[in-house]
């Protein structure tokens, strides 16, 4: 039986993570290929219902990166989205899914290395949390 | 005109009939990636009229090609497979333009930085990333829509902060292009840091002597406007159209009668230390900094007057008005160049150098200030413990930069350079001293800096010792200094007495960057100082546009660079409001009235103030949204949405991830 490889949906911000992400690749760091991100101008615009959705989904984790506190292009996006998540960490379990699945993190845009390790250190989360338990009801 | 928006609209109006381009970007991608395997897949997809994989898509007969297909096949919606969004978004959005398509109808698929470049040993696996990143933008191009980018009038005037060189420089430029220039300045006059230096490395130009004329020109230039003694105290707009509200504080002196004859200060009986010697001097309690001072006109130190009327009574032409009150002005400017500077290390961080505890170990501008003709001393260097002139001199460097425990890893610059420089000057005036210099690495990277160097060396005969020093000890006796440091050329710890210690302190953030930073919207880089839009290629924008970075706010830098950046800046600001106008980002909030239900809740997340009720419903002022999208995320009915990022368009990319493509067809069907 091959191993079990997580599906991965990343939001990201234009300006800071997802520009790691472009530094990462520019530095040819490598990481496990798990992540489809999804590009948004800000974490702001993270509603949280496209956290659920992803999970609906069958997603194994969701990974949601910004700037870090302070570097926000738009003020205070990031804080917005940190509390976002704070609350979805608490509906999760609720739903059968636990909060470890969903990460926040805060990326740079000169933070290549940091891109990729919280790559790394996600699918390995995941990989020990096996399938999300809604995977199955997705189809 | 009217036949391209005919056009745009078409494909708001059509099906969707999509092109997908894969990219090779030479073996960059198709190394790793197989590229034709990802077309061949693209093809099969809904809405797919073409799939093609070609070598470079950003080079001109890349760009041909879709623009043929456009016309031949009558596309509307583009995905290009390739490098980053960041990278090359603009090249096809340009090419779509040509090609009579809306420049938005365009997606990309990151298949380089993010796949083929970072997973390099994984084909396979690339390629499957690659057909999901594919058929995501595929589901999102699907729903694409027309965008206009709406264009703004750009006003004629600009506001430069900061009066040091680098805002004269930009004011000057700006100014002798045909600009209003605002030159705001926090301090009671122009000049900034350099004002205070002695000489200039490594020419050794007095520094007054080739700043002042500068300050004089913006005085006297039609063009600018200076406010001194006055700082910002909020910002609002956008590029083209910002407000700024600038607090000008009462000096209580009269600036169109003030003559700056200073009988004001010869009269008044209190003495404060002088900021502008570091404290090393004395000034009055109506004062200028510094005697070249721009403007030349008095201020009252409304801390140390004790109201004695002293000035009152001497001053002929009644300047002096205790009444004065702040003035709060409002300027509006197109653009805006930051040129705050920075500050010093404080010294006192680093205990075991004895800064603040030993009288003979003084700070670089301390130095510089002691030097100087017009300093305290009169230009003579005594040791503050005996004012003795000292024998044995030293210099120690990277006083709290290159330093992880202070906080600063990296470079200040210029330190290397003028504590050579400064060890020079007092060679020349006493060839007998003996002058030390410990460093980890001299810098000399500048024109003529390396020779300036060897110079110190070689004629000089400064010592140069390759090691931080441990620890500066004060003899209680003879207040001489004991340097311990290990010479790390000789492996050998040596103990060298000193009659007096020169730190050279860090260049660090100006104290109130944190401030600047959030009135003007602006980042900063991991070492506090301002960030530049990118490294290379905007060195002098920042990702707040109509704002350049001008001098040491964006980093360390020396007088040359600093004016050479501060040039730079002003060019860029130039440009809106040469054009006269600027198209900004449609990607901004909007409403669908129908699903409002005025609840408000958009109206309170938004930072930037842009959504009003009107009629019980939520009204976006497009002209200064952001399009952060904080209001759509909140909204509980998803009336409010982001233009070019819609929920539609997320959840599809949502779905696209996660399935495959004939799923997403069955459900579409099914629904």
């Amino acid at each position: 039986m091959s191993e079990f490889e997580p599906k991965i949906i990343a939001f990201m911000c234009n300006w800071c993570s997802y520009a790691g992400g472009d530094l990462a690749g520019t530095s040819r760091l490598q990481y496990p290929p798990n992540a489809r991100i999804i590009r948004l101008m800000c974490t702001a615009r993270l509603d949280p219902a496209f956290v659920l959705k992803a999970f609906a989904e069958g997603a194994d984790g969701v990974l949601v990166a910004g700037c870090h506190i302070g570097d926000c292009h738009y003020v205070s996006g990031n804080l917005k989205a940190e509390k976002r998540v704070q609350m979805l960490k608490k509906l999760l379990p609720e739903l059968g899914i636990e909060p470890e699945r969903l990460m926040l993190r805060w990326i740079s845009a000169a933070e290549g290395e940091r891109f990729a390790s919280t790559m790394k250190e996600f699918v390995e989360i995941i990989k020990k949390l096996g399938p999300s338990p809604l995977r199955g009801a997705a189809k | 005109m009217g036949d391209e928006q005919g056009k745009n609209r078409q494909a708001d109006e059509e099906e969707p009939r999509i092109g997908v381009y894969v990219c090779h970007c030479g073996v960059n991608i198709a190394g790793v990636v197989d590229v034709e395997e990802v077309a061949k897949y693209a093809s099969k997809l809904g809405n797919v009229v073409v799939a093609k994989d070609y070598k470079y898509m950003c080079s001109d007969p890349g760009q041909k090609l879709i623009q043929e297909d456009i016309k031949e096949n009558r596309l509307n919606r583009i995905v290009v497979a390739a490098c980053s969004p960041r990278m090359h978004e603009h090249t096809f959005r340009k090419a779509l333009e040509e090609a009579g398509l809306n420049a938005f109808l365009v997606e990309m698929a990151n298949i380089r930085e993010h796949d083929s470049w970072v997973h390099m040993n994984q084909p396979k696996e690339a390629t499957e990333k690659a057909k999901d990143l594919v058929r995501m933008a595929v589901a999102r191009a699907r729903r694409l829509e027309p965008q206009h980018k709406p264009k703004v009038k750009v006003k004629r005037s600009a506001l430069v902060l900061g009066g040091g060189v680098a805002g004269i420089q930009s004011a000057l430029d700006l100014a002798d292009m045909g600009f209003k220039v605002y030159l705001v300045e926090k301090t009671p006059s122009l000049g900034g840091k350099m004002a205070q230096l002695d000489k200039t490395f490594p020419t050794m130009d007095c520094s007054a002597c080739i700043l002042t004329p500068k300050m004089v020109d913006a005085a006297r230039h039609e063009n600018i406007e200076i406010i001194t003694y006055a700082e910002v105290e909020e910002v609002e707009g956008y590029i083209g159209n910002f407000r700024v509200k600038v607090r000008k504080r009462a000096r209580q002196v009269l600036e169109d009668k003030c003559t700056g004859c200073g009988l004001c200060a010869e009269a008044c009986p209190v003495e404060v230390p002088n900021e502008f010697d570091h404290g090393l001097g004395v000034r009055k309690a109506i004062y200028v900094p510094f005697p070249q001072a721009v403007p030349l006109v008095y201020t009252i130190d409304d801390e140390a007057c004790l109201g004695c009327g002293m000035c009152e009574a001497v001053c002929g032409p009644e300047a002096i008005d205790y009444e004065q009150k702040d003035e709060v002005l409002e300027l509006e400017v197109g653009t805006i160049v930051i040129a705050t500077g920075f500050d010093l290390f404080d010294a006192r961080r680093k205990p075991e150098y004895g800064y603040g505890r030993y009288e003979n170990v003084i700070t670089g501008i301390e130095f510089e200030r002691l030097v100087n003709a017009s300093g305290p001393t009169g230009g003579k260097l005594l040791r503050p413990s005996d004012g003795k002139e000292p024998h044995r001199i030293g210099f120690i460097l990277c006083v709290g930069s290159r330093d992880e425990k202070a906080g600063n890893p990296y470079c200040s610059r210029v330190c290397c350079m003028y504590s050579i420089k400064n060890a020079r000057l007092y060679k020349e005036k006493h060839p007998e001293a003996e002058v030390f210099i410990f460093y980890m690495d001299i810098r000399a990277y500048g024109k003529g800096y390396e020779e300036f160097y060897r110079q110190a060396q070689e004629e000089y005969g400064i010592r140069f010792i390759r090691g931080r020093p441990g620890e500066v000890v004060e003899d209680p006796e003879t207040k001489n200094l004991l340097v311990r440091v290990e010479d790390t050329l000789l492996a050998m710890p040596l103990e060298i007495e000193l009659d007096l210690v020169v730190l050279a302190n860090a260049i660090e953030p100006a104290r109130d960057s944190e401030k600047v930073q959030r009135l003007f919207r602006l980042s900063r880089s991991a070492d506090g100082f301002f960030a530049e839009a990118h490294p290379k290629l905007k060195p002098v924008d920042t990702l707040n546009d109509g704002i350049y970075l001008a001098g040491t706010c964006q980093g360390p830098k020396d007088i040359p660079d600093t004016v050479a950046q501060a040039s730079a800046a002003a060019a860029r600001a130039a440009i809106p409001m040469a054009k006269g106008e600027v198209e900004t980002e449609p990607i901004v909030a909007f409403v669908r009235r129908e699903l409002c239900i005025g609840c408000r809740i958009c109206e309170r997340t938004c930072d930037f103030g842009v959504i009003t009720m009107v009629e019980r419903k939520a009204q976006v002022n497009e002209a200064i949204c952001r399009g952060c999208g904080a209001c759509a995320a909140a909204c509980p009915t998803g009336a409010m949405q982001i233009r070019h990022f819609t929920d539609e368009q997320i959840y599809a990319m949502i779905e696209a991830a996660m399935r495959e493509e004939r799923e997403i067809a069955v459900k579409e069907v099914e629904g």
